[in-house]
Formats: structure tokens, C-alpha cells, sequence
């Protein structure tokens, strides 16, 4: 398969172009489009899920312990979860780089 | 039928690393969507942001079945997926989903074709009111006041084109409206319409910061107000019967409805609407509401 920049030899294409991994997405790096990053603080967190429920990016996932934590691979930053958390346990915070 | 939204299929079939804009509310809406119709399901669809969600070759983000079609032949293509499935006796739900310009405009007369048919298939129009793909430019779903890259000196002049009553005309077997803000209703929606046989029409309002001009966090927001002030309504049609759904109800039953100023003020687009075009929009609101209320029996 291809790597990130999708320039392959068309005599690598499958038959009608068609992508046969589906998924694969997952590695593309849409992290670094972000400004801020979303961080929660665990101890406001009443783990709801509203964060996990309205996210665009999917960048929330389960842990052992039920918090819902941010992948910061995936994230670009719009601030949803920040926005719709109804604790205020999520705060955007400043990208250093 | 309801379900509680976390108690939900935890499987997904889409995957992060979409090519979506930051704060789109696409992808909230297409992933509940997905999980309602499951993994036996071919979706068809043409030139428009959800071309931008499923990805540039050779990177996909989605898990189902996916074919890339021409702007005006979406339900075309899907009427050819479901007389195959039809002949070869395999049961898979066809979904075809374009935006606002590929079925208010240019979608029209394949979808009027497939739906006088009585194709079995769902079809749905994810509306964010412009072409925001090839840059916002003012398609006939954008709003009377609103500004797009081809309305920028004097904001569009013409209101909305009522395409819902459009579809309602064709009797379809089953037509919803429903708002990516309110994931619960949008998945209750489409496994309803799983369920149903024939030609299912599904009007989704997706709000979009990019062409809207609003704060990527405000997605939410800016969609619960719009059903908050009527101006997106939540309801379903069968059998010609009107019913009005979730948020939508509760507020008939209270008769508790916001202004749309609220709504228009936080949205960069409508900045140069005069107060005339204003008062024009709560009366046309207002009469839709009004009109829906009459029908749903309240």
C-alpha cells in the first residue's frame, strides 16, 4: 500500500481504483492541523461521554478505569468537547509548536 | 423507539484521519448513521464533502462499501446497486447520500426518477446550505440573507427551496428530517428506516463552520439552535401522517420556541441582513412551524 502521500505507479492501482484496506486512514496524521489541544482534568470528569459522542475526529476512546481520553494523533482541535462537556472538566489548552 | 445514545453499538465504521475539516458536523452525524444501517450496507455517493470524509486514493477512513459516482447520478447509481442486489438475491441496504447542490440542484431529476420507481433504497440530502466543497457558493438550499463566496456584495436574494415538500410529493415510504446535533434522534431515524421497504427520503441539516462563519466548538450549538428556533424541525412522514420527533415534541408541547436571532447573530454569513430580511425569515419560520404543528395534530 501506499505511503502518506498517496503517489503510487499506476501499475500498483487495484482493478477500478478501488481501495481494498478499508480503514486505513487511521494513519494519516491529522494532529497536527490543531492550534489548541483539549486536555481533561479527571478529577472534574463524571464520565458521561458527551465528549466520545460528539467528537468529529473519533479521537476519544475507553480506558480501564471508563474516563474517555483524547488521541492526540487524530485530534484537530475545533474545541467540541470542550464546548459540550457539562462539568467543564475540558479545557483547550495552547499548542506550544 | 429509543435508545440510549452510550448504549449504542460500540463497533465503527469509520475510522479517524478524516480529511474533514476541524469542527465538521459530518462526520458526528455519517458515524451514527452507520451504526444504525451496520455492516451490510453500500453507499453511493458523488463530488461533495463526504468525498473529502471517505478520502484521497489511496487512503479510505471508512468500513463499508463505498462507490464514487458523477454529481447528478447518485440515485441512478444507487437504483443499478439495488436492482443487482435485487437479481443476485443478496440483502444489503443501499444508501445514497449528496449534499445540497448534488440533490437540491443537480441531484434532482435522478432522485424524482428513482423515487417515482419506488426504489428500494435510502436516500439522504446532508444539507449545510451551500457548495462548502469547491469553496461556498450559493446553492438553492442557502437561505434568503445568507453571504457565499458568489453572493458576497449583496447576499443572496431568493429563500430556501422547500425541498422536503419536493420529496413529500413523491410518497415516499418513509421521509425523516433530522440534525447531526441530536445523534440520538439521527440514529433512531435511520434504524427505522433500515426496517421499511421502498423509496426512504432523509433530510439531514449539518452545520458547517468553514462556510457558515462560526467557531469550529459552536458546531453543536449553532445546530440545537436552529431546532430550538424551528428553523430545522425534527419529524418523520408515513403514510402522508406527520409526526414530530425528540426535540421537536418536547417543544410543541411546551410551546416554548427561541427567536432566530439568536441563531443568525452568531453566524459570520448573515452579518449584512437588514432588519426587514430578519423579520421576513421569522415569518417564514414562524408559518413552517405553524404549518407542521397543524399537520402532526397539535
Amino acid at each position: 500500500m501506499a505511503k502518506e502521500t498517496g503517489i503510487i505507479s499506476w501499475k500498483q492501482l487495484n482493478l477500478g481504483v478501488a481501495i481494498t484496506t478499508p480503514g486505513n486512514a487511521a494513519e494519516l496524521r491529522t494532529g497536527d492541523w490543531r492550534s489548541q489541544r483539549p486536555e481533561t482534568d479527571l478529577e472534574t470528569c463524571t464520565k458521561c461521554g458527551m465528549c466520545y459522542i460528539f467528537c468529529p475526529d473519533m479521537v476519544y476512546s475507553k480506558n480501564d478505569e471508563g474516563f474517555y481520553i483524547q488521541n492526540y494523533y487524530h485530534c484537530k482541535g475545533c474545541g467540541i468537547c470542550a464546548k459540550e462537556c457539562p462539568v467543564d472538566a475540558i479545557t483547550m489548552v495552547q499548542e506550544e509548536n | 423507539m429509543s435508545t440510549a445514545i452510550l448504549d449504542l453499538p460500540e463497533k465503527e465504521y469509520i475510522m479517524p484521519g478524516t480529511r474533514t475539516c476541524a469542527g465538521c458536523g459530518l462526520p458526528i452525524a455519517y458515524r451514527f448513521m452507520l451504526k444504525a444501517l451496520g455492516p451490510n450496507t453500500i453507499m453511493t455517493h458523488p463530488a461533495c464533502c463526504l468525498t473529502i470524509l471517505h478520502g484521497m486514493y489511496p487512503k479510505t477512513p471508512v468500513g463499508i462499501n463505498a462507490v464514487n459516482n458523477t454529481f447528478a447520478s447518485t440515485a441512478a447509481s444507487a437504483a443499478g446497486l439495488a436492482a443487482g442486489f435485487k437479481a443476485t438475491g443478496q440483502d444489503f441496504t443501499v444508501l445514497a447520500m449528496a449534499g445540497d447542490g448534488g440533490t437540491f440542484d443537480m441531484g434532482i431529476q435522478a432522485l424524482s426518477g428513482a423515487a417515482e420507481r419506488e426504489t428500494d433504497f435510502i436516500y439522504v440530502c446532508y444539507d449545510n446550505e451551500a457548495y462548502m466543497n469547491t469553496g461556498v457558493q450559493r446553492s438553492s438550499a442557502t437561505p434568503a440573507g445568507a453571504m457565499t463566496t458568489t453572493t458576497s456584495v449583496v447576499p443572496k436574494e431568493q429563500s430556501k427551496k422547500d425541498f422536503i415538500q419536493i420529496m413529500e410529493a413523491h410518497h415516499p415510504a418513509y421521509l425523516a428530517t433530522t440534525c447531526s446535533s441530536y445523534p440520538g434522534d439521527v440514529y433512531n431515524k435511520f434504524a427505522k428506516a433500515r426496517n421499511i421497504k421502498g423509496t426512504r427520503f432523509i433530510h439531514l441539516a449539518i452545520p458547517c463552520p468553514t462556510g457558515w462563519g462560526f467557531h469550529t466548538r459552536d458546531t453543536v450549538k449553532i445546530g440545537r439552535l436552529a431546532v430550538e428556533s424551528a428553523i430545522i424541525v425534527l419529524y418523520e412522514v408515513e403514510k402522508g401522517e406527520v409526526r414530530l420527533t425528540g426535540k421537536s415534541l418536547s417543544m410543541a408541547k411546551s410551546g416554548r420556541r427561541k427567536p432566530v436571532d439568536e441563531y443568525l447573530n452568531m453566524q459570520g454569513r448573515f452579518r449584512k441582513m437588514t432588519s426587514a430580511q430578519v423579520e421576513e425569515f421569522q415569518k417564514q419560520t414562524d408559518k413552517h412551524w405553524e404549518e407542521l404543528l397543524r399537520r402532526a395534530g397539535f
